[in-house]
């Protein structure tokens, strides 16, 4: 059994008439990356200041690296990196000012510089903040929270706002962190991030968590495994599609039929299609994501 | 005091990469000296300023003009923009202690005003022969005294203003009437009756009145008031802010 470095029980959050946290609980072990993913206002932010310290819960127990931290705050922030959502440098500091004043505020500081290269920001050193762009932003933050060498690392929503490259880029340097034996809790909204990068997600929704579990778990709590698609150019009986063994679902918008599924259904759709004559094209399959197990657990989509 | 040295020798960096910082607190008081100076010139004139020229009143009268830059503009502006940019959140995130923050950013504000009124003296003595006859430590003094009152009446502000921009516009608001009425650009000499009685209310009228009261030799104990409504508005000062200090 690993050692557990994140403990949160009944954790509660008001700002006054806004429960902006009811009740969450999860644990994270070391060497972990373990996600909190959920829409905007769900309560992620909330929850990840909670546990860095940032913020004092209204109820329930929080402890970090077996400190509370509100108590050991000092002590603590120590031991753990912080990247913040809503944080940022004065425009006009330069790169290698801000390394080394941060590395200033430590006991145990790393070499700022070799760390700005490892975050690809060595030609940038002498750049101002200001003059970065959104991923070079992003990767200095990462620099700043690792100055201390920290064994537990917080990042809330990192990724948000980057293009696509950008992203995955971040996800390499976050599985490199992680190689390097670090335990990492992060916020997303991104359901592929959390596919990808995280070792268990939690998913939350209205200040509690609705599910956390792997990846891989958690998509069979999806509502089906397989989203089938394709067009259809004469008549279609959906009702018998419908009747066939493992098809959970069928809709149909004019020519576009959509068939919801489970596993080993693709055949047996065929089959039956050629059985009723129907010509059809542009078949698809996808299967399902985060996206539908949100969807199957709250009935909405994520992204409102 | 982890981080102190690294926070003020940053921090002044950035004054000194932000014009408006700079211009007001290095070269405006400056250029207002040379320009009323050109004007007026230094010579003693017995009638209005007994053994001294114009040049020595506004020396001393400009540098309480760059205390009240420091403390209603400079201060609250940065610190409201540090608050607002989310920089203040994020070192509350490290080990950095709250005090050596505020010690940090208290020296940063007192060495770049310390440097404005320098430039004031280098000026004066280089071009108009500028007359001294107090003693530094006593001056000092005074000026320490000065800049702590209205760097607490700063940090007030600060936290008042919502955002850096309102910080901005609340200062500007408090700063120029004061600037103009106070005698740290026009001399009360030659204000009407009716300008010197507002004058006389002013918070920045106390600052020069003790500032040249002290430049010309003159014993603290002939600046009683002065020195008591300085008193005041520092402790009112640090105890307001104190409750009201916000770092997010």
């Amino acid at each position: 059994m690993t050692e557990t470095v994140i403990e949160v029980v009944n954790l509660r959050k008001v700002y006054g008439p806004t429960v902006a946290v009811a009740d969450v609980s999860f644990e994270v072990r070391r060497g972990e990356i373990v996600g909190i993913i959920g829409p905007n206002g769900a309560g992620k932010t909330t929850t990840i200041e909670c546990v860095e310290g940032q913020r004092r819960p209204d109820a329930g127990q929080v402890r970090v690296l077996g400190q509370d931290p509100q108590d050991r705050a000092a002590l603590l922030r120590e031991r753990i990196g912080v990247q913040l959502q809503a944080a940022a440098l004065p425009p006009r500091i330069k790169v290698w000012e801000a390394i080394d004043l941060f590395a200033s505020f430590y006991r145990r500081p790393l070499d700022g510089r070799r760390l700005l290269e490892e975050m690809g920001l060595g030609e940038k050193t002498h750049s101002l903040f200001m003059k970065l762009s959104g991923g070079q932003r992003q990767r200095l933050f990462i620099a700043l929270a690792l100055i201390n060498d920290p064994e537990l690392l917080f990042l809330d929503e990192l990724t948000t706002g980057l293009d696509p490259q950008g992203r995955r880029m971040m996800w390499d340097l976050i599985r490199g962190i992680r190689a390097r034996g670090k335990t990492i809790l992060l916020t997303t909204h991104y359901m592929e991030e959390a596919e990808r990068l995280c070792d268990r997600v939690a998913i939350v929704d209205h200040g509690r968590i609705i599910a956390l579990d792997t990846p891989r778990n958690l998509v069979r709590l999806a509502p089906f495994e397989t989203r089938i698609t394709f067009q259809v150019e004469n008549g279609l009986d959906t009702a018998a599609l419908a009747a066939l063994e493992a098809v959970t679902r069928v809709e149909r918008q004019g020519d576009e039929v959509v068939v919801y599924a489970g596993d080993g259904a693709l055949g047996r759709l065929v089959r039956a299609l050629e059985t009723q004559g129907c010509r059809f094209r542009e078949l698809r399959t996808q299967s399902s994501s985060l996206e539908e197990v949100f969807l199957g657990l709250t009935g909405r989509e994520m992204r409102d | 005091m982890k981080g102190y040295r690294q926070i003020v020798w940053v921090h002044l960096k950035l004054l000194m990469r932000e014009p408006p910082a700079f211009f007001f607190t290095l070269i405006f008081p400056a250029l207002l000296l040379v320009f009323f100076g050109s004007v007026f010139g230094n010579e003693v004139d017995p009638e209005s300023y007994r053994r001294f020229g114009y040049v020595d009143y506004q020396v001393a009268a400009l540098s309480g003009l760059i205390i009240a830059t420091t403390g209603i503009l400079g201060i609250p502006v940065a610190t409201a923009f540090r608050r607002e940019y989310g920089v203040l959140r994020r070192y509350r995130a490290t080990p950095l202690h709250p005090a050596t923050y505020l010690a940090a950013d208290i020296s940063t504000q007192f060495i770049i005003t310390l440097l404005g009124m320098l430039v004031l003296v280098l000026l004066g003595k280089a071009i108009f022969h500028l007359r001294f006859a107090g003693s530094w430590p006593s001056v000092l003094a005074g000026f320490t005294l000065s800049a702590l009152s209205f760097f607490a009446a700063g940090y007030v502000l600060a936290s008042l203003a919502p955002t850096g921009r309102m910080a901005q516009a609340m200062g500007q608001a408090i700063f120029f009437p004061m600037m103009f009425l106070s005698g740290a650009a026009i001399p009360v000499q030659i204000m009407p009756a009716s300008m010197r009685r507002i004058s006389e209310l002013l918070p920045l009228t106390h600052v020069i009145q003790l500032m040249q009261g002290l430049w010309f030799g003159e014993p603290w104990r002939a600046h009683v008031p002065q020195v008591a409504v300085l008193v005041t508005m520092l402790v009112v000062g640090v105890v307001v802010s104190a409750k009201t200090f916000r770092w997010e």
